[in-house]
């Protein structure tokens, strides 16, 4: 008897048998959304590196991986290049918000230039609108009409992005270092390489960063096939992502895409290391205000009331 | 090893109707949230309701909540080494081993929020990049499975010890329980430092943080055991004394007298002058503007309050319905601060001052039940399989 109080009786072997095997059936059902999966599984993708551990022949490989990719889910010829930051450089930019209308023109050039999604809409640049007399963001509106842009009788308008912090509160949390300052003082992301935890994005005291919610999505016509691989590259669903000073162009000696955008000259962009450039002779003439200057992220972004 | 299974699926599939009620509702649940995270899987974060402003939502909120419970099985531990108290001794095994599901429930919490789980290796040492010491989340990697790691030691260790008939060695089963005594503070100091050291959140850039998991945790915690221990009682599966009643109820009754405390002098410094960092306390407590967090917040300092009169009422007490409601509205009060009023409001106004709100969305809230399901069934069945070889009744020949 004593023997037999251990063993399973022939029902309770098949009780048992049968909740383990409702259970499997239920389980498959219940994951059935899965069959769904579009993006087939790439052995190689996954097994990528951080972009920082890469070799050069890693680098080319991936690269040649991605433009086939993109080639093939967009039907346009797309090239993604690696310009390495310039010696001597560090990229700053000053907004003059005596100038700015708030048209926006320079949230859609940006949207563009870095093949942003559409769908769901990923902008990086903000307009605040403020009421004249105040700089209090909290009473600001990003989200006025068309129609009331351009009112700079009655409000300043105040674009802000990514500060490219020069002590960057967004590296510092990152748990797996996805996202890291460069030696040009551009903040990237390694959107192979970020988990999605979206730790950043809770550090980041000037809402410079967004997240892929949804697969994003591009209209074919509207890629833009010039692109670098730390920069503008299409990004994928679940990582984090954001201004970049368009290093695919600054690097290459161009402007951001923002600076020439702006109809009234309100975007100066250049290198702060360089005492004959336009941000420099701003920023040493001008009254410039950097945006919560006392939390001490040191932004390279600064602001001036000019109406020069 | 076959023989040992086939113990442990008796046990498991033999109870009252209660108990197959209980496990097949939870296990339901379960399959649900499953259903609704593989959806979230193929079309993303974008079925949640959190978006750029509010980043975080409701899991991480209940992973905040859960991190401070398992810390709590502590509170229970300590009384028994430090008082000498042989009455508590007898149930420290049911609050680790609540431990153990609540640390897999706070993992669970923080994966499913992830937008690439497939990129979790990325978080391994050596093999991926550990972005330590500088990310507080990293440390908390450590701390949470390293807490994980000790309570399923020590409660193996004693409920094999228990099997075998032998008592467990005192000085290897002291020393690990030292051990996570001192660890189990770390686990919600670390989680509170998350936030904490967020200069740009002036919400949660507030040194009174991490006191604040301390005493809500040390509240909820044992307040939710003692929960365990009556049911368990009430329906003879174990025998609990008076005496233990009352200690964990003193316990539970001073760190809620503290949290409250610590939630006044909170509310106090930043709405007494308010400055532009109180906006987000006061927009939460609907001081200015209106959040749709507003009421939850009230009901929370409303079931705090009531709950710890309750405690405070002597007469009350002597009956244990009443510890157990009170004990209930400690829990709620405390989920809801936690849950609702901590996490979600960091983040509105945004800091560029944008009032936006959050609502979790279906899919999202199933998936949240479906954590705690899953967690609350493993308990279930560790509790359930503990039981016996406690009260003798499942031993070695
Ligand atoms: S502004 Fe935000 S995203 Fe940009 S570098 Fe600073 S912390 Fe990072
Ligand atoms: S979301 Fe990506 S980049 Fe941001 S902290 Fe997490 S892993 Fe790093």
């Amino acid at each position: 008897m004593g023997d037999n109080k251990n063993k399973l009786s022939r029902r309770e072997f098949l009780t048992a048998a049968g909740i383990g095997a409702a259970t499997c059936v239920a389980s498959a059902a219940a994951i059935s959304p899965l069959l769904k999966l579009t993006n087939k599984f790439s052995l190689e993708e996954f097994l990528q590196k951080n972009y920082r551990e890469l070799t050069p022949e890693d680098k080319k490989r991936i690269f040649k991986r991605l433009e086939r990719e993109i080639s093939k889910k967009y039907g346009v010829k797309a090239k993604i290049s690696d310009p390495p930051p310039l010696k001597g450089v560090k990229y700053a930019m000053v907004i003059n918000v005596g100038r700015c209308i708030g048209c926006r023109k320079c949230v859609y050039a940006c949207m563009k230039e870095n093949n942003n999604s559409r769908s769901p809409q990923v902008q990086y640049i903000r307009v605040m609108r403020m009421e004249k007399g105040k700089i209090d963001l909290e009473t600001a509106v990003h989200d006025y009409p068309e129609s009331e842009a351009g009112q700079t009788d009655k409000y300043w308008y105040m674009p802000v992005q990514c500060h490219q912090c020069e002590d960057p509160p967004c590296v510092k949390v990152c748990p797996v270092s996805a996202t890291w300052k460069e030696p040009d003082g551009i903040v990237v992301v390694d959107y192979n390489w970020c988990i999605g935890c979206r730790y950043c994005l809770a550090a980041c005291p000037y809402y410079g960063r967004r997240f892929n919610w949804a697969e994003p999505q591009i209209p074919k016509n509207e890629l833009n096939p010039d692109m670098a691989y730390l920069s503008n590259r299409p990004r994928y669903k679940g990582n984090a992502e954001k201004c970049t000073f368009c290093l695919q162009r600054t690097r290459n000696g161009r402007y951001t895409a923002c600076v020439e955008a702006c109809p009234t000259g309100a975007r100066k962009f250049g290198n702060l290391l360089d005492a004959e450039s336009e941000v420099r002779k701003i920023i040493d003439k001008e009254r410039v205000f950097i945006l919560k200057e006392e939390l001490n992220t040191i932004p390279k972004m600064y602001y001036v009331f000019s109406k020069a | 090893m076959i023989n040992l299974i086939s113990k442990f699926t008796k046990v498991l599939i033999n109870g009252n109707k209660y108990y197959i009620l209980w496990v097949t509702f939870l296990l339901v649940l379960v399959l649900i949230g499953l259903h609704a995270y593989s959806r979230q899987l193929i079309y993303g974060l974008y079925t949640t309701g959190m978006g750029d402003e509010v980043s975080w939502g409701f899991y991480i909120a209940n992973f905040a909540f859960l991190v401070g419970m398992a810390a709590a099985a502590v509170m229970i531990v300590i009384p028994v080494y430090i008082f000498k108290d042989k009455d508590v001794k007898k149930i420290v095994i049911f609050a680790e081993l609540f431990a153990i599901a609540a640390v897999i429930m706070c993992l669970s919490f923080v994966l499913i929020d992830l937008g690439r789980i497939d990129r979790m290796w990325h978080l391994i040492p050596i093999i991926g990049i550990f972005h330590w010491p500088e990310s507080m989340l990293t440390w908390d990697v450590i701390v949470l499975n390293g807490y994980l790691f000790i309570n399923i030691f020590v409660c193996f260790y004693f409920l094999y010890k228990k099997y075998h008939n032998q008592e467990p060695k005192t000085w290897i089963y002291l020393s690990v329980v030292f051990l996570s005594i001192i660890w189990a503070p770390s686990i919600h100091t670390v989680t509170a430092f998350l936030f904490q050291g967020l200069g740009g959140r002036p919400f949660w850039h507030s040194p009174l943080i991490a006191p604040r998991f301390l005493s809500s945790a040390f509240s909820a915690g044992p307040a939710f055991i003692l929960i365990v221990l009556i049911l368990l009682d009430k329906f003879k599966a174990i025998h609990i004394s008076e005496h233990t009643i009352k200690r964990i109820r003193q316990i539970v009754t001073i760190c809620l007298l503290i949290n409250i405390f610590f939630f006044f002098s909170e509310v106090f410094a930043d709405l007494y002058m308010p400055t532009s960092h109180s906006i987000n306390l006061a927009f939460l407590l609907g001081v200015k503007g209106k959040s749709i967090l507003t009421p939850w917040i009230r009901l929370s300092v409303a079931l705090s309050i009531i709950a710890a009169i309750m405690f405070l009422t002597p007469k009350l007490m002597k009956n244990n319905v009443f510890v157990v409601i009170a004990c209930i509205l400690t829990d709620i009060g405390i989920w809801l601060e936690k849950g609702l009023g901590f996490v979600i409001p960091g983040f509105i106004p945004t800091p560029l001052g944008d009032f936006v709100q959050y609502k979790p969305t279906f899919n999202e809230v199933l998936i949240t039940i479906s954590v705690w399901a899953g967690g609350l069934l493993l308990y279930t069945i560790l509790v359930k399989i503990a039981l016996p070889i406690i009260n003798g009744e499942i031993r070695k020949e």
